[in-house]
């Protein structure tokens, strides 16, 4: 399967990135990791586009606090958020998520940014900023804007990004004391996408829980989160099998997938408890 | 097609320490490029999307998948594939032990299975049997059924470990 | 000549001894010779457009936007790929009623599974031809699919192929004793329904080949990925109306064959078809995503089964109903009703007692061919039989170790014939078990087992005991009417320099032939390994020979080597004999010297005799033979098949709240006859186990009703990876053959046969407190968990 792409740039900045966007028309593609992209490119899944390569920019790429918010930049890889103290300080649900994502050399050129952008619904990272309530930061033709990770993901592979719009960083809130982070999936093998996947973030305010992989798009399971803050365990769970609307597919049924994500939120929260003990 | 893109992007790079410069389509991945430009067949493609780690190398430092990479966006990079590392002796005693151990049958897998463990040898220490299962996770092997390999990777970590406590 | 196989400290011993294989280094310094790394001049490259409808009748073709993209040369539809090539018929004479309809390398008229090739797309480059295949438009007009195994010969469901009147492409029904009688005074009965899914074989490398027709010299050049370079010899040579001794096939390295390169393929026959046309050469290396849906599926079998026992736990019967849909056709020229008729003839294998039917229904489908793919038919075979065993023996409340015990053919009770009229020479069963139990630690283990159930730990414990068939003679393909040889050679010479080539019939796939080769003629001429140059895989070259199938490799070939080593190693020292003024029966050769056999004296270096023989025969007696080069060809006579047995012991844990199964060990105890390379043969097990192990738990080819394939990337379809699998304890019993002065049988498909069973009957032992049981391969967290209830739809 050789792969039949429209075209190439190297984009230098942002700027230059934004500018080559708009002279593709409509056949733009932000190339960054490649990991899926390629990959969908090979098996001509997506054929003809004018690849906007902006892996080489800098600036998008990186750790660090800013404003009182943790900032990661769209390009920083898989690896390096496993291993960034920062993140590991202020989001270790990044961490922890990253130890389930693919494979090593996958890790070594994907990036967060495109893997919120491509919005895959079985994906960690989506549902881990949902979690966190991250805000996505976007740049286009008319500007900067952000999107907070609630309003970002839209359905299957689709984002609130506009034609032309360039994903450049996420932002996420520092960890407060006693703040607690929980990822826990189930995959058939090591790496591979989760049947079924939970974060599970505990603050002061309260739970926030997002489930992956159950649906078109990362859910934030608001009637979950209200049970537990209500300290009804087993409601949560009845209630995010009821809020959750599955898939079947080739590796589980919808049926399936709705029971698994209420035994992983039991054992979410038994790791949470679990830990403070 | 605009002037700023290109369908056949002309290329720069060091490749096992010698520089190369090449013209690639646009869609062309690194390991074709590699193999039907540069004649470097010791790397393989096998699933070409992603999967089946065959065509691990190394570039920039780092074990990446070959068919997940443009060879247009290898232009200023260091890439190694397994006939340079052969010929530096880098991984000499890990080749060995595969030997030794009979840790290959039909060979196809091998020179991606060797790139992604001398990512994990060069991080140091001795890596538990679990540790290295799971760095080897993204490396499909049909003939082995993965036990000789993890061994002949313990034993190369041991052995380097005790060199460097020596 | 003899060689005292149980004397390890006897001259030149290294058969029984792990060689390093001497092709290994090539291989992990990226200088491998697959096909695909094989580029020659005016090659070009071609595309197969195939269809994207498991039935379909083939209308108009529209080539004209794709014949003009770039570097395109030629397309080819069916109709012109039928006027070079003959189509073919997959039946076999002693397969009474097979039927299958002519194959065309390119379908005519119709199309009968997702995948079939319908068109050829030539281009000076893989991506141009890829870029004009998906620009070539074919008519096609959906005809009805039938995609569902159990109702295909209803009378409601269409006929596939209606010149062969139904669906049925083979029954066998074989009957021994009485069966009725037997069940009906039984002390008890258990019945099951067995699934095994639909597998393929994800070679690593994909099918691959390039061919090359010289006109000039009319000789046809084929660079192979195949398991069977004489078979395919034949087959271009038949189809493509050639003189068989012009078609030359080679295999250089394959990356991975498990039977998948053992058949012959549309695609790849087609592609020589194109050479012959464009007389250039012409390469097809099939992409993963097609690798899917047309290297040969296999296992898509649905089993019910009983078992009939007395008190004891003896068993009186058993009754097999096994079911198997091959697609659209029977695969050119095993066919594929041999997985079925396996089936038939490997249930109930370990097992000594008197009444058993068993029949096999292989039906016509709309989906990719079946046919024979890494010990075929018995992972099916052995999970029903261990399956069911087991089951009985909780019904009696019996261990699943003494029940086998209790049933196994005594180890001095051969030779035996088996109620599926299988004639076992010799096997181990009860050696091998003790083996395993002491291997395992049993008793501990469960105990450990009984004591992590307290705490809610659920583990479990499978037993599989198996036989395998190795060997084949005549009577597995020959017999039927194909050109299969069931024999092979192997030419051994000796070079000026003392140096030794052989040329082998057999070939390399990976598994060590070169190495087992090596020191088979190592030992039997008397020089080291290292000495030795062995050759495979060039129909030109080798002696003519059936390739690597059936667990052949060494029991065939390796006796061939051991024969022609013995021969080289007589004439040279006839030559000595000559040479040195002594009785050439006085005279040995170790370590590569002409010896006094009664001291051990070195008397002339094998060079020093080479020098004289080659450059100064001048010096020797006129009349002497001085052919230093020796064949000798072997085939199995007095069985069938020479079987090997053994057993293997699962110990997993089952998570009872996602339904996840973690494997924590695997045993293997297994007879394989005269061990050549105990590592090899420990890496052939272990390979194979974990290849049966993804059909235990991952792998499982989808279809939907309408007969598209579901998950064709590797992605989807699930092979076994090295997070998952177990570490593997592999012990040996050697019984070897009668039949051959070596006594080697074959040892290549004792792991896959063997693990599914062992490691359903270990879920399952974790199961039964919690009253659960799975059938259904493979089982995955899902099946699981409904098995226990705890799904609700």
């Amino acid at each position: 399967m050789k792969a039949l792409a429209g075209g190439y740039a190297r984009a230098r900045d942002v700027t230059h990135a934004l500018d080559l966007l708009a002279q593709a028309d409509g056949m733009g593609r932000v190339l960054a990791g490649g990991q899926s992209l390629i990959a969908a490119m090979n098996m001509r899944l997506s054929t003809g586009d004018m690849l906007v390569d902006i892996s080489r920019i800098a600036d998008l790429r990186g750790v660090a606090v800013e404003d009182g918010c943790l900032r990661i930049g769209a390009l920083t890889r898989h690896a390096d958020i496993g291993t960034d103290p920062l993140v590991a300080t202020h989001a270790p649900l990044l961490v922890q998520a990253v130890h389930h994502i693919a494979h090593a050399a996958i890790r070594n050129r994907g990036t967060i940014g495109g893997s919120l952008a491509h919005a895959d619904p079985a994906a960690e990272f989506p549902a881990c900023v949902l979690a966190l309530g991250g805000t996505i930061h976007l740049q286009g033709p008319e500007g900067v804007r952000q999107v907070a990770a609630e309003d970002f993901f839209v359905d299957v592979f689709e984002t609130a990004i506009e034609e032309g719009e360039i994903l450049t960083a996420i932002t996420l809130p520092l960890l407060e004391a006693g703040e607690r982070h929980v990822l826990i999936e189930t995959a058939r093998r090591s790496g591979d996408y989760a049947l079924a996947g939970l974060c599970v973030v505990k603050r002061a305010a309260g739970h926030r829980v997002t489930a992956f992989s159950v649906g078109p798009r990362p859910v934030l399971a608001m009637a979950a989160m209200e049970r537990l803050d209500a300290g009804d365990t087993a409601g949560a769970v009845d209630a995010l099998r009821a809020e959750i609307d599955p898939p079947s597919d080739t590796q589980a049924s919808a049926a399936y997938r709705r029971h698994l994500a209420g035994v992983l939120l039991t054992r979410a929260l038994h790791d949470l408890t679990g830990e403070t003990a | 097609m605009t002037e700023a893109f290109r369908d056949r992007i002309d290329i720069a790079l060091t490749v096992n320490g010698e520089a190369v410069e090449g013209r690639v389509p646009a869609g062309r991945h690194l390991i074709d490029f590699l193999r039907l430009d540069l004649g470097l067949t010791g790397s393989h493609a096998s699933c070409e999307h992603g999967v089946c780690g065959a065509c691990t190398i190394h570039v920039d430092g780092q074990a990446v998948r070959g068919c997940l990479m443009l060879a247009a966006q290898a232009d200023g990079a260091e890439v190694w594939t397994l006939e340079g590392l052969t010929e530096t002796g880098v991984i000499r005693d890990l080749q060995d032990a595969f030997v030794e151990r009979n840790a290959l049958q039909c060979g196809y897998c091998t020179p991606g299975m060797l790139a992604s463990i001398k990512e994990l040898l060069d991080m140091g220490g001795v890596p538990d049997r679990a540790t290295i299962r799971e760095h080897l996770s993204g490396n499909y092997c049909r003939c082995t059924g993965y036990e000789a390999i993890i061994d002949a990777v313990e034993s190369v970590a041991k052995a380097r470990a005790g060199e460097a406590a020596a | 000549m003899t060689i005292s196989f149980g004397n390890p400290d006897r001259p030149n011993s290294y058969i029984g001894k792990t060689v390093p294989r001497p092709n290994a280094p090539r291989l992990v310094q990226g200088r491998g010779k697959y096909v695909d790394d094989i580029v020659l001049p005016r090659m070009a490259h071609v595309v197969f457009v195939r269809s994207p409808h498991a039935h379909a009748k083939i209308g108009a073709i529209d080539t004209a936007e794709a014949a003009a993209v770039k570097g395109v040369l030629r397309i080819f539809t069916g109709a012109d790929i039928a006027e070079v090539c003959t189509p073919w018929v997959a039946v076999l004479a002693h397969l009474k009623g097979l039927k299958s309809p002519p194959q065309h390398a390119l379908a005519v008229d119709r199309a009968c599974w997702v995948g079939d090739p319908v068109v050829a797309v030539v281009a000076t480059s893989r991506a141009a031809a890829e870029e004009a295949a998906a620009l070539v438009e074919v008519d096609y007009a959906p005809l009805p699919a039938v995609t569902d195994m159990m109702s295909a010969l209803d009378a409601d469901t269409p006929v596939l192929h209606p010149d062969m009147g139904d669906n049925l492409a083979f029954r066998r029904l074989h009957e021994e004793g009485d069966v009725e009688a037997a069940f009906a005074s039984a002390h008890k009965v258990v019945e099951a329904r067995f699934k095994t899914a639909r597998h393929t074989g994800v070679t690593l490398e994909p099918r691959s080949i390039l061919v090359d027709w010289n006109p000039a010299e009319g000789q046809m050049t084929a660079w192979h990925a195949t398991q069977a370079p004489h078979m395919m010899q034949t087959v271009f040579a038949k189809h493509l109306d050639l003189p068989e001794g012009r078609v030359r096939v080679i295999c250089d390295d394959v990356g991975g064959s498990y039977g998948i390169k053992v058949h012959v393929y549309p695609d790849e026959v087609a592609t020589a078809a194109i050479a012959k046309i464009m007389a250039r050469p012409i390469k097809f290396v099939a992409d993963r995503l097609e690798s899917f849906t047309t290297d040969i599926h296999a296992r898509d079998h649905e089993i019910g089964a009983r078992i009939a026992v007395d008190e004891t736990g003896k068993i009186l019967a058993m009754d097999i109903d096994d079911w198997t849909a091959i697609g659209a056709y029977s695969v050119y020229p095993r066919t594929s009703a041999i997985e079925g008729n396996q089936v038939v003839n490997l249930c109930g294998g370990p097992y000594d007692f008197a009444h058993y039917r068993a029949q096999t229904s292989v039906v016509f489908q709309n989906k990719t061919p079946t046919c024979q793919y890494r010990a075929v038919g018995h992972p099916i075979a052995v999970a029903v039989t261990e399956g069911l065993v087991d089951m009985a023996a909780a019904e009696l409340g019996m261990d699943p170790v003494e029940i086998r015990r209790r049933n196994m053919y005594a180890d001095d009770a051969y030779p035996v014939t088996s109620p599926a009229k299988m004639r076992f020479e010799g096997l181990s069963h009860h050696a091998s078990m003790d083996k395993l139990m002491a291997l395992m630690d049993y008793e501990g283990l469960r105990a450990e087992q009984a004591e992590l159930r307290k705490k809610g730990i659920h583990r479990g414990i499978g037993i599989a005991s198996f036989i395998e068939l190795t060997n084949p003679s005549p009577f597995m393909y020959g017999i039927g009417g194909a050109r299969i040889s069931a024999q092979d050679g192997c030419t051994v010479r000796m070079d000026p320099d003392g140096s030794i080539v052989a040329l082998s019939g057999v070939t390399e796939q990976g598994q060590g032939t070169e190495a087992m080769l090596a020191q088979i003629v190592a030992e039997g001429v008397g020089v080291a390994p290292g000495r030795v140059r062995v050759i495979t895989g060039d129909t030109q070259v080798t002696p003519y020979g059936g390739g690597t199938w059936a667990s052949r490799g060494a029991g065939i070939g390796g006796e061939a080597a051991l024969q022609s080593a013995l021969a080289l190693k007589g004439s040279i020292l006839e030559v000595a004999g000559a040479m040195l003024q002594a009785p050439a029966d006085a005279l040995d050769i170790r370590d590569g010297q002409v010896v006094d056999t009664a001291t051990g004296e070195a008397r002339m270096p094998l060079e020093e005799l080479g020098r004289i023989v080659y450059f100064r025969g001048d010096t020797l007696p006129k009349g002497l033979p001085r052919e230093l080069v020796q064949t000798r060809h072997f085939i199995t006579s007095d069985y069938p098949f020479a079987f090997t047995n053994g057993v293997q012991a699962s110990y997993l844990e089952v998570d009872t709240g996602t339904g996840e199964v973690k494997l924590l060990k695997h045993w293997c105890v297994e007879d394989c006859g005269r061990i050549i390379n105990p590592q090899l043969v420990d890496e052939q097990i272990r390979g194979g186990i974990v290849q049966g192990l993804g059909g235990a738990l991952f792998e499982e080819i989808h279809y939907d009703e309408d007969g598209q394939l579901l998950n064709g990337s590797m992605a989807d379809y699930l092979v076994p990876m090295a997070a998952e699998m177990p570490d593997m304890v592999i012990g040996h019993v050697e019984t070897p053959t009668m039949e051959s002065t070596l006594g080697a049988k074959g040892a290549g498909e004792a792991g896959t046969a063997g693990a599914p069973a062992a490691v359903m009957n270990a879920i399952n032992d974790a199961l039964r407190p919690l009253g659960a049981q799975v059938t259904a391969m493979p089982f995955t967290p899902e099946r699981i968990l409904r098995a226990m209830g705890q799904i609700e739809d």
